[in-house]
């Protein structure tokens, strides 16, 4: 590749620059384009009605009185669609024999979680559609309902409820690695046996509670089949999958479908998906001929949109008693909700190839047994897998470091790849390409202070201080970019993970670049044209980067799991090297010399010991007036490229977190908090600061906040955020984050990933300091999250902080009935 | 989150409100802010016919000296309450409270008045409204009258005030030099307490003359501490005492068990909170 990127000195490069992000104005200020923004001649608004139980029998659905409501159009039930009322799809079976209950989009028996669509109203505005749902009277027959993940999974030998009665059980499908079989690596079963005999063994289970996605714009879709084509604008992450799903589904030919994704408000994966609402709302505008909109409501999306989480983990590890590690055993029950949601029960399979982690296992055996029950579906949540078998692994290292009794740091360093050894195939079959877990380490502890905050633990148990101090760490890795091709066929994944990108070369010197990634919220406006500005030699502002329309943007498979910059990026980068190589035979033309004597900088050929040179804009110019080209030359330097990694990515970092307990109250407050990550090389530092801001945030909330509650009617008790505690600025503190770099091999720019990382190496770092500020009261766990309550029953009653799962009411702050002052009420909280 | 359709009233005038009030009964519902009552219509829990907005009656907002009190209109919002120095010199414990309510914008929409006839056993208001022996100011049909702190909570969202009445003005006897403190446990900024506690104590040299406790959460209406208060009386200003009192702070009380915490470990973090508002209100 003769193609450089050096420019003239004067010139900054954009690769590494804090550039603001080019998309924030219209996205902060809100004069943008989100979906529930859009208005259409003639559109009509839908209400759903959805189920108040969690497993029944649909025995009678009245709509009469909806329909004879004003300006209401329709009022439609399971019964009135036929196939083309399309099916919601799984994209991966995890097994051949996987149990897959039929999902319809709004069946018409019976329904299978609480929040389920059993009707649809259609009506000329929103209001009057949400008026007239309230008429629809459904008549429910309540069946025994599976709720509780670990009663469900025994329904088959307790004659518990079964939440989907024709498939005869609640277990979807069992998923089994085990390295000796693999061939990657030793039986686990002698490990632990030897390890009983003459070494440690460490038995824990965890819970990784349920979770909710949460995102900041609730979903909406806005149907319009008035045109050629039906166009589908949809807050989603996946407009590429849905478009292909919508086809393979309802039987609308593929060529006939838009799928727009404007501007999205955030997703976490949990846009991830092709939901019921879209369905309905693509059937409703097909019956009725006119374009048609839904938008959720907070309430709505957070017991229908799919949580994230929810699983036992029970993990054996088997070490020699100076705590090098010799087998690690990991059997799952993950919780699928009511359906095989589109990713479903692939979830946890990622996590199947992270819990070894970076220490060099030598047997491995991992079992996954996916559950069924009567609750919301589940699926990708920011780290999908990953963050569950990070907090898994993390957590019992530091147990491993109290069996031996030495630093958990030194157990790690004792267990985890040289910086040397590297590539390194794992027990669990990948090659991790690059890594440098020491360096990462080393500049953690010194931010940290390490040596002087571990004094200062000492002093404080000493003293017997209230305010206890734990030290938690995590040093984590992920596997990001998804995903080669290959492997998801290995895994019987129902799609490939490749990416495209489209470079269009403008007549005036500007560039478009479409790229099938599928921005929301992610900055990829900014991070692209700053790869394009250098990698072509333009400027930043001359570059436009258009995403999310199936119609501009034909080829792409959308944003998740850390893919974009890694897979997307890299297809970018091999299409602007394409323009270069289609404008080299234009500018010899133009400077009449030989291609040979060319050379390609700072955005200009240029004649090799001469000063003629001519700039791509001018070469662009040219070939758009085509008339004066070589022969032969096709008039355009437009490029497309589609690249499918070779192997996925593997961030790392080194995660230290110091919090103060309270033992007399068990309030906990973050006292520091610093990370060292190790994601390759850096696009744009100040995105990266974000995605690890807003990612810690996130994993921290799962150790301390968030938790998606049923109460024991399969009701959703954190049905608002006055329960399911999302947290602010105001629960934050300043993190200090640094970077140490050693790119990856995969991709040109050596980029690794970086949108899951905080998220995915917080929690256990959490969790571990928790624990460890109050292990000396004979505590070993806490369940998460770690609400004061469980830290100071912990401390007053030693062992567990509770393994059961949480149960209670909602705070009861806006009260529903008439109270006797009924005329009086007013501002609250 | 779309309400019921309603009809909107804007009066100028409490005379107006009360007879918009007396003309539609229980079908109206007064709008103080909105901070509770919007969530509550746009979650379809209540549909009035008539929503009452008092918020363009200009004399229901403001903090006045009234000699030996300050009267705050009911329709003052959290963040006039909050920078108010009246509120500050004699009610420091409310001034204190304040500022922990909820979040910048909740304070400026928020009113006083109608958090405290709202009725939130969590809400912030109510324990410093009884530690302050507030008496809350009552207009109807036929004339105002005034009810003490310790009558109006009635209930969960039940007060004194009557279906054709109207929380016009909180009178609060002066406190000028009572040291205050409102201790506020909370897992997330924005979070209703899961307990708090108001305290605000007179000393007289290193003696604690009288203290006056207001909890939060502790039961179905915010609750006076008296077995607190009676046992702070009369006691040196140490904390030992304080200790010593702080231990009765559950008494007469009846703390609800939800996600995050039961009633054991509410009386518990009664018990610690008492001793460390009393403390800082002490300055120990």
């Amino acid at each position: 590749m003769t193609a450089t990127q050096e420019r003239p000195a004067d010139v900054q490069a954009e690769i590494g620059r804090d550039r603001r992000r080019k998309e924030d104005q219209r996205l902060i200020t809100g004069r943008t384009r989100w979906t529930d923004n859009l208005q259409l001649n003639g559109m009509l608004h839908l209400a759903m009605v959805r189920s108040p139980f969690p497993h029944a029998t649909i025995t009678n659905i009245e709509t009469s009185a909806a329909k004879d409501t004003t300006n209401v159009v329709a009022v439609l039930t399971g019964k009135d669609f036929g196939e083309e009322l399309g099916v919601c799809i799984n994209a991966w079976p995890i097994t051949p024999d996987q149990k897959t209950p039929a999902h319809s989009p709004m069946p018409a028996d019976r329904v299978a979680f609480a929040g389920e669509i059993v009707a649809v109203v259609v009506a000329r505005t929103a209001a009057e559609a949400r008026d007239a749902a309230e008429l629809v009277e459904v008549d429910y027959e309540e069946l025994p309902a599976a709720l509780e993940l670990k009663a469900a999974a025994a329904a088959d030998e307790n004659g518990g409820a079964i939440a989907h009665p024709d498939l005869g059980t609640n277990k979807s499908a069992l998923w089994v690695f085990d390295s000796g079989e693999a061939g990657t690596g030793g039986d686990v079963e002698e490990a632990i046996a030897s390890a009983r005999t003459d070494g440690i063994v460490i038995e824990r289970e965890y819970r990784q509670q349920r979770l909710i996605p949460a995102f900041m714009e609730p979903r909406s879709v806005v149907v319009d089949p008035t045109g050629e084509q039906l166009t589908m604008w949809s807050a989603t992450q996946i407009p590429h999958i849905l478009r292909f799903a919508l086809a393979a589904t309802t039987g609308v030919p593929e060529s006939k479908i838009r799928v727009i994704a404007p501007d999205v408000g955030g997703g976490f994966g949990g846009k991830l998906q092709a939901t019921p609402e879209e369905w309905i709302t693509w059937a409703v505008a097909r019956r009725l001929g006119k374009p048609v909109k839904y938008t959720e409501t907070r309430s709505e999306s957070l017991i229908s949109a799919h949580h994230g989480r929810d699983q036992w983990q029970k993990l054996t590890l088997a070490a020699q008693k100076d705590g090098t590690v010799t087998g690690l055993k990991v059997e799952l029950l993950a919780d699928l909700g009511a359906y095989v949601a589109l990713v479903g029960g692939g979830v946890p399979v990622l996590g199947a190839f992270m819990f070894n982690s970076i220490y060099k296992f030598p047997a491995y055996h991992f079992a996954c047994q996916t559950v069924l029950t009567n609750k919301t579906w589940t699926d990708a949540y920011r780290g999908a897998g990953r963050p569950e078998a990070t907090f898994a692994i993390e957590r019992i290292m530091d147990e491993l470091a109290v069996e031996v009794g030495v630093d958990p740091l030194e157990v790690r360093e004792k267990n985890w790849i040289k910086h040397e050894e590297f590539p390194f195939t794992t027990v669990a079959g990948l090659e991790y390409d690059t890594g440098n877990y020491e360096a990462a380490t080393e500049r953690a502890k010194e931010m940290f202070g390490y040596d002087d905050l571990r004094a200062e633990q000492k002093r404080r148990r000493e003293a017997n201080d209230p305010v206890q101090l734990g030290i938690g760490i995590s040093t984590f890795t992920e596997m990001c970019g998804l995903a080669p091709s290959r492997v998801l066929g290995s895994l019987d994944y129902g799609a490939g993970g490749w990416e495209s990108a489209t470079i269009r070369m403008l007549a005036t010197g500007k560039v478009e670049v479409v790229t099938g990634s599928s921005a929301h919220g992610q900055g990829h406006e900014t991070a692209w044209s700053q790869i394009v500005a250098d990698r072509l030699g333009v400027a930043f502002e001359d570059i436009e980067v258009l995403h999310g329309d199936t119609q501009v943007s034909a080829k792409g498979l959308d944003t998740y799991g850390s893919r974009s910059l890694t897979v997307g990026g890299e297809a970018l980068v091999r299409a602007a090297d394409k323009v270069i190589e289609k404008a080299r035979p234009v500018a010899a033309h133009m400077l009449e010399a030989s291609v040979d004597d060319l050379e390609f900088t700072g955005g200009r050929f240029s004649v090799r010991g001469t000063d003629q040179g001519v700039a791509i804009g001018e070469i662009a110019t040219a070939v758009f007036a085509a008339h004066d080209l070589p022969d032969g030359m096709e008039p355009s330097l437009d490029s497309e490229a589609t690249y499918d990694p070779v192997n996925f990515s593997f961030p790392h970092g080194t995660h230290l977190c110091a919090i103060e307990v309270d033992t007399e109250t068990g309030a906990l407050k973050i006292r520091k908090y610093v990370c060292c990550d190790d994601i390759g090389t850096i696009i744009n530092p100040l995105i990266v600061a974000g995605q690890i801001h807003g990612g810690l945030v996130q994993g921290i909330a799962q150790a301390l906040w968030e938790e998606a509650v049923y109460d024991e009617n399969g009701t959703l008790v954190s049905g608002s955020f006055v329960d399911y505690l999302l947290p602010t600025a105001a629960d934050t503190i300043n993190f200090d984050i640094d970077h140490t770099t050693s790119p990856s091999t995969t991709n040109t720019l050596g980029t690794k990933g970086v949108g899951e990382a905080g998220t995915i190496a917080s929690t256990p770092a959490v969790v571990n300091a928790v624990v460890d500020a109050i292990r000396h009261f004979g505590v070993t766990d806490i369940q998460m999250p770690c609400t004061p309550e469980r830290v100071w029953k912990a401390v007053n009653g030693g062992t567990h902080g509770g393994t059961e799962d949480t149960e209670g009411a909602a705070m009861p702050h806006f009260d529903e009935a008439e109270p006797g002052n009924s005329s009086t009420e007013g501002a609250g909280a | 989150m779309i309400p019921v359709q309603f009809d909107y009233l804007a009066p100028t005038s409490v005379e107006e409100a009360l007879a918009a009030l007396v003309e539609h009964g229980d079908e109206a519902k007064i709008l103080a802010g909105g901070q509770s009552l919007l969530p509550v219509l746009r979650l379809r829990l209540n549909a009035p016919e008539l929503v009452i907005d008092l918020g363009k009656i200009d004399s229901l907002r403001g903090v006045r000296d009234e000699g030996d009190a300050i009267v705050i209109g009911a329709m003052t919002p959290h963040a006039q309450v909050q920078t108010d120095p009246l509120v500050a010199e004699h009610a420091a414990v409310l001034h204190e409270a304040v500022q922990h309510l909820a979040d910048v914008q909740i304070r400026h929409r928020g009113t006083l008045g109608g958090a405290l006839a709202h009725a939130d056993p969590a809400g912030d208001m109510g324990a410093p409204a009884l530690a302050l022996d507030a008496q809350f100011v009552i207009a109807g049909s036929s004339g105002t009258r005034t009810v003490d702190a310790q009558d109006f909570f009635v209930d969960l969202f039940e007060t004194a005030i009557g279906e054709d009445e109207i929380l016009t003005e909180i009178r609060i006897p002066k406190h000028t030099g009572w040291g205050a403190h409102y201790e506020k446990f909370v897992r997330v900024a924005h979070q209703w307490p899961i307990v708090a506690v108001a305290a605000t104590v007179r000393l007289d040299g290193d003696t604690i003359a009288e203290a006056r406790i207001g909890l939060t959460n502790m039961g179905s209406t915010p609750l006076r501490a008296r077995a607190v208060e009676d046992a702070l009386a009369g006691q040196p200003a140490t904390e030992d005492a304080v200790r010593a009192a702080a231990a009765h702070a559950t008494e007469g009380t009846n703390p609800p068990s939800d996600l995050n915490g039961d009633a054991d470990y509410r009386s518990h973090l009664a018990g610690v909170l008492t001793r460390r508002a009393v403390l800082a209100a002490i300055g120990r």
